[in-house]
C-alpha cells in the first residue's frame, strides 16, 4: 500500500499537449477514479504513474518515492488494461503467475498465491484454459488476478470495464469495489463512465482536455460541481442548462430566463459584469405541476418513461429543459405545465467561462 | 531513448556497409577508369565513360529494349494478373485448391523460370516450337531465343509467366477489403454487374493498381535476371537490357569503371521516371 | 436467384474454363520439367513433344546424385540460403520490432533508407561489391554470399516482421514490463511466441528468396567448390555437349525446396508481397 503523489505533470506528445500541469495526490488505500471524455488525458496519467509514459515535465512519486526515472518492472504496481491484455499463449494459471515467476518466487509460494486469488475470483475450474477458451467477464477476472497475485502497492485500472455488457460491467463494479474493501490496495482507475465514477469512487478526479477540473467525493462533485463542465458529465439524465439574465436587485438576484422571471437567489453571489450567465439545475430537483414555486410554467414536447422513472422534454422559453421524475406522467404535447423546484438546488455559472459563481 | 537505435542497429549496419557504402562507390567508378585486371587503373577520368556511352550504339539499343521488356512484362502481367483476381475473388467450389496452384509460378526461382523457358523454346526438347509451327506461326521448327527479331519475346513470356501471379496476389487483397455492403447496396439500387464494377470495383482498386503497377516496373527494369539466364543479352545484344548490359560488361568486359557508368544512368532514369510519375500524381490530386 | 439458371450455367462453365486456361499455364511449364527428367535417354528426342513418354525411369537423378557436382551444389545452396535465412529473420525482427513500437528521432529517414534500397538497381553495387569482397577475401566463399544476401533480405524481412509485429497489441509487453519483465524479456517470452508464424513465413520468403539468386553468385563465386545450385545449373547448361536429362533432374531438385516452403508462406502471401511491394 501506497501513496501516490503527482506534482506539476505535463506532457506533450509532439507539439500537443496532453496533460497541461496536473498536481494530484492519492492517499494510501484510497480509490480514486480519473473521469472524463476520451481525449481528457486521463489514460495518459495513468499510464505515466504505471511507467508505460515518460512525462515531459514534473514528477510523479509513488510511497514517498521519486520514480520517473524507473522502468514499469520496478515500480511495484500492478494494471488491469482495457483489453485485458492476457498473454493468450498461457493458460490463466501461467498468466496469474508471471509475475512471480519473473521474480523467481519459490513454486510452493506461487501455487499458493495463484490458488489464493483464483478462489478469490472463482476462476479454480479454469486455471488449465486458454485466455480464447474464457468469456469475456472471465477474461476480465483472469486479469484481476494477475493484478491482486502480486499484492503490489497500488492497482492501476485502464476502462477494465467498458468491454463488458452492460448487466456484466455491473456486477464487476460491485465486485472491484469488494476486492477493494478486502485487500484496501491504492487504487487509480480510470474510466469515461461517470456511472463508474460516481458507484466506485472514494474520491473522483474529474479531468478535461488535459486539466484536472475538480476533485472530491462523489457526492460533493455532484451537488457542487466546480464548473460547467463537472456540472454536466456527471449525473444522468444530465444537469439541465439554460441560458439567462442576472440583475442585482433589493431582494437578492433577479434571474430571467427569456426576458420572463424565473427565479431570486441570494446576495451574496457574484455575478459577472455583463449579467450573462447559465443557470443549471439537475432534472430530478424540479417538480411538475406542484403550485406555489416560482411561478414558471413550460410547454410539454415528449415524454420518456423506463417504467421506474420519467424524463419528461420540455420547452421553457425557447430552452430545452429535462425534468426527472418517479411518478408516471401523462401529458398532450405542447400542454403548459407549471414548474416548483428549490432555489438552493439552482447552480449559477459564468455565462463565458462556465465557472460556478458563488 | 536508447532502445529503438539499439534493436534497429544491426539490420542499419549490415545494409549501409553492404548496400549503401557501395552505391556510393559505385556511382564513383562511373567516373574513373577501373579495370579489373590493370592495377594501375583507377584514375579520376571526368565524364568520359558518359562520353562512351552517348556513343555507344549498344546501350541505346539496350534502353530502347528496356522500354519494350519493362512495358510488355508489366502490362501482361497486370491484365492476367487482374483477371484472375476476379475471378478468385468470389467463393466457388475448388477454389482453396486452384488458388494456391496458379500462384505457384511466382515461388519458383528465377534463374529455374529462365532455364525451364528456354528449355520449353529449344525444339530439342521443348514442345512449343513445335506446335508454334503446326499452328503456322513458325515456318520451321526454330528457337526464338537464338533469333534476333524474336530473342526477347522469351524473357518476356517467362517474365509475365512468372510475375502475374503477382498483381493477382496484390489485386485479390484490394478487392477483398472492398466492402460487401457497398456491392449489395448498388445490387439494391439496381447496378447492373458491369455498372457495380466501372463505379465500385475500379475505383476501390485504383490506388492499388497505381503504386504497384509503379513500383512493379521500376523493379521488372532493374532485373536482368531472366535475360541473363536466358540469352545473356544475345543474339548480338538483341535482347539486352540495360540492367542485363551493366551485368554482361561487369561480367565479361571486367571493365568496371564502364559498367558502373552505365549503371548510374540506369538510377538516373529511373530517378527520373519516379519524379515524372510523382509529379502526375500531384497534378491528379490537385485536378480533383 | 439473378439471371435464368442457362445464363448462370453458362458463366460459370465460363468461369471454370478460363480458370483451367491458368491452371495448366501455370503446372505446364513444371510438369515438362518433371516429364523430361523422368524420359529415359534413348527415347527422350524420339518422343520430344509427346505429353507422355512411353517409359519411365529415373537414371537421370542418378546421374545428377551419382556423377555430377550437384549434391556439392545443392548443399552449398542449402548452407547459403539456410544461414541468410535464420540470420536476416534475426535482424530483421530486431527492427521490425522497433519500426513497430517505437517512434523515434530518425526512423523517418531509416524507414526511407529502407525502401530506397529496395528500389535501386542492384546491379549498380556490383562492381564495387566484387573489388571490397575481392580484398576481404570474400569472394569464392559462402560467407560472402551469406553478407550479401542478408543485406538484400533485410529491408523487406524488416516491413514484414514489422507488419507481425504490428497485429500484436502493444497492452501484452505492457503488461509484462509491468508483471516484472525487462523489454527484451518481454519481446522474448510474450512477442515472439506469439508472432511465431510470422517468423517462420519470414525465414521460409528469405529462404526462397537466397536459392534463387544468381547473378551475385555467378560473379563472386567462380570456383566449383563455391558454387551454388543456380550457378552450378547454369554452367553446367552451357557446357559444349548439354545433357538435358540430368540438367532437368537437377532443376526438379531445385524445385523441392522451394515448393516446401511455398506451402508453408502460402497464407502469408499477401502480407509478404504488401510488406515488400517492391520485392518480387
Amino acid at each position: 500500500m501506497a501513496s501516490i503523489e503527482i506534482a506539476n505533470v505535463r506532457k506533450d506528445f509532439g507539439a500537443v499537449p496532453v496533460l497541461k500541469g496536473v498536481d494530484l495526490s492519492i492517499a494510501s488505500g484510497e480509490f480514486a477514479v480519473l473521469v472524463g471524455p476520451s481525449g481528457c488525458g486521463k489514460s495518459t496519467l495513468l499510464r505515466l504513474i504505471a511507467g508505460l509514459e515518460d512525462a515531459s515535465s514534473g514528477d510523479v512519486h509513488i510511497d514517498g518515492r521519486r520514480v520517473n526515472d524507473l522502468p514499469p518492472r520496478d515500480r511495484d504496481i500492478a494494471m488491469v488494461f482495457q483489453s485485458y491484455a492476457l498473454y493468450p499463449h498461457m493458460n490463466v494459471r501461467d498468466n496469474m503467475a508471471y509475475s512471480l515467476k519473473l521474480k523467481r518466487t519459490p513454486a510452493a509460494r506461487i501455487a499458493e498465491a495463484v490458488g489464493g486469488a483464483a478462489a478469490k475470483l472463482g476462476l479454480e475450474a479454469l486455471a488449465g484454459r486458454k485466455p480464447r477458451e474464457l468469456s469475456g467477464g472471465q477474461r476480465q477476472r483472469v486479469a484481476m488476478g494477475r493484478a491482486i497475485v502480486r499484492n503490489p502497492k497500488a492497482f492501476l485500472f485502464d476502462e477494465p470495464l467498458s468491454n463488458l455488457d452492460a448487466r456484466m460491467r455491473e456486477q464487476m463494479r460491485f465486485e472491484i469495489r469488494k476486492l477493494h474493501r478486502d485487500l484496501g490496495a491504492t487504487s487509480v482507475y480510470v474510466t469515461h463512465d461517470q456511472i463508474e465514477a460516481m458507484t466506485m469512487a472514494d474520491r473522483i478526479v474529474a479531468m478535461n482536455a488535459g486539466i484536472i477540473q475538480q476533485v472530491g467525493t462523489p457526492l460533493e462533485l455532484y451537488d457542487d460541481p466546480a464548473n460547467m463542465f463537472v456540472a454536466g458529465f456527471i449525473g444522468s439524465p444530465a444537469m439541465n442548462f439554460l441560458d439567462a439574465r442576472a440583475r442585482r436587485g433589493e431582494h437578492g438576484i433577479a434571474i430571467t430566463v427569456g426576458g420572463t422571471a424565473f427565479c431570486t437567489l441570494p446576495q451574496s453571489l457574484s455575478l459577472p459584469e455583463d449579467g450573462h450567465v447559465k443557470i443549471g439545475i439537475r432534472p430530478e430537483r424540479i417538480r411538475i405541476g406542484a403550485s406555489g414555486g416560482e411561478g414558471v410554467d413550460a410547454a410539454v414536447d415528449m415524454v420518456e418513461t423506463t417504467g421506474a422513472a420519467s424524463v419528461a422534454h420540455l420547452d421553457l422559453a425557447g430552452q430545452p429543459l429535462k425534468v426527472f421524475t418517479t411518478e408516471r406522467l401523462q401529458f398532450a404535447q405542447g400542454q403548459r405545465v407549471p414548474l416548483a423546484f428549490d432555489t438552493g438546488h439552482v447552480c449559477l455559472f459564468d455565462g463565458a467561462s462556465g465557472d460556478r459563481l458563488r | 531513448m536508447l532502445e529503438p537505435y539499439l534493436y534497429s542497429a544491426p539490420a542499419l549496419l549490415l545494409i549501409t556497409v553492404t548496400t549503401l557504402v557501395p552505391i556510393v562507390i559505385g556511382i564513383s567508378y562511373a567516373f574513373r577508369s577501373v579495370m579489373l585486371l590493370d592495377p594501375t587503373s583507377g584514375g579520376f577520368v571526368g565524364l568520359d565513360n558518359f562520353r562512351d556511352l552517348m556513343n555507344d550504339a549498344s546501350f541505346w539499343n539496350a534502353l530502347r529494349n528496356t522500354v519494350t521488356w519493362t512495358a510488355s512484362c508489366v502490362a501482361f502481367q497486370f491484365v492476367f494478373g487482374l483477371i484472375l483476381a476476379l475471378m478468385l475473388n468470389r467463393p466457388f467450389p475448388g477454389r482453396s485448391i486452384i488458388q494456391p496452384i496458379v500462384f505457384l509460378p511466382w515461388a519458383i526461382p528465377t534463374f529455374l523460370i529462365g532455364m525451364n523457358w528456354s528449355w520449353l523454346l529449344n525444339p530439342a526438347i521443348g514442345p512449343l516450337p513445335h506446335w508454334a509451327y503446326a499452328l503456322g506461326l513458325m515456318s520451321t521448327p526454330g528457337n526464338i531465343l537464338s533469333d534476333p527479331d524474336y530473342a526477347l519475346l522469351g524473357p518476356v513470356i517467362a517474365g509475365i509467366w512468372w510475375g502475374m501471379p503477382f498483381f493477382a496476389i496484390t489485386l485479390l487483397a484490394a478487392l477483398q477489403s472492398i466492402p460487401r455492403e457497398i456491392y449489395e447496396a448498388a445490387e439494391i439500387d439496381g447496378a447492373s454487374s458491369f455498372e457495380r464494377f466501372r463505379s465500385i470495383t475500379l475505383p476501390f482498386l485504383a490506388p492499388t493498381m497505381v503504386v504497384t503497377v509503379m513500383l512493379r516496373t521500376i523493379w521488372v527494369a532493374n532485373s536482368p535476371e531472366l535475360i541473363v539466364v536466358m540469352t545473356k543479352g544475345g543474339p548480338a545484344d538483341a535482347s539486352q537490357i540495360v540492367a542485363s548490359y551493366v551485368f554482361t560488361q561487369a561480367y565479361q568486359g571486367l571493365n568496371f569503371g564502364y559498367a558502373s557508368a552505365i549503371a548510374t544512368a540506369l538510377v538516373v532514369l529511373l530517378l527520373i521516371y519516379a519524379l515524372l510519375l510523382l509529379s502526375i500524381r500531384q497534378m491528379m490530386l490537385r485536378a480533383r | 436467384m439473378r439471371g435464368s439458371l442457362r445464363s448462370r450455367t453458362i458463366k460459370w462453365t465460363l468461369h471454370y474454363a478460363v480458370l483451367l486456361i491458368y491452371v495448366v499455364a501455370a503446372l505446364f511449364p513444371l510438369y515438362w520439367l518433371v516429364k523430361v527428367s523422368i524420359t529415359p535417354n534413348d527415347i527422350l528426342y524420339k518422343q520430344g513433344t509427346d505429353l507422355l513418354p512411353s517409359r519411365f525411369s529415373l537414371e537421370h537423378y542418378a546421374t545428377v546424385v551419382g556423377k555430377s557436382d550437384f549434391l556439392l551444389f545443392f548443399r552449398n545452396s542449402i548452407i547459403v540460403s539456410g544461414v541468410t535465412a535464420i540470420a536476416s529473420t534475426l535482424l530483421a525482427t530486431a527492427s521490425g520490432y522497433a519500426f513497430s513500437r517505437f517512434v523515434f528521432r530518425g526512423k523517418f529517414w531509416i524507414v526511407g533508407l529502407m525502401l530506397v534500397t529496395q528500389m535501386f538497381p542492384l546491379v549498380i553495387v556490383i562492381t564495387p561489391i566484387f573489388s571490397i569482397f575481392g580484398v576481404l577475401g570474400l569472394t569464392n566463399s559462402l560467407t560472402g554470399l551469406i553478407i550479401i544476401y542478408t543485406a538484400f533480405n533485410i529491408p523487406f524481412a524488416t516491413f514484414l516482421m514489422q507488419s507481425f509485429f504490428d497485429g500484436i497489441p502493444k497492452e501484452l509487453e505492457e503488461a509484462a514490463m509491468i508483471d516484472g519483465a525487462t523489454r527484451f524479456k518481454a519481446l522474448v517470452q510474450i512477442v515472439a511466441p506469439l508472432t511465431l508464424p510470422g517468423i517462420v513465413a519470414t525465414v521460409g520468403f528469405c529462404f526462397t528468396g537466397a536459392w534463387g539468386e544468381i547473378l551475385f553468385a555467378l560473379l563472386l563465386n567462380s570456383s566449383a567448390s563455391t558454387s551454388t545450385f543456380p550457378v552450378g545449373l547454369l554452367l553446367y547448361s552451357t557446357r559444349a555437349t548439354v545433357e538435358f536429362g540430368p540438367m532437368m533432374a537437377a532443376g526438379v531438385l531445385a524445385l523441392l525446396p522451394v515448393c516446401v516452403f511455398f506451402f508453408l508462406i502460402q497464407r502469408y502471401l499477401v502480407q509478404g508481397l504488401t510488406a515488400g511491394a517492391v520485392k518480387g
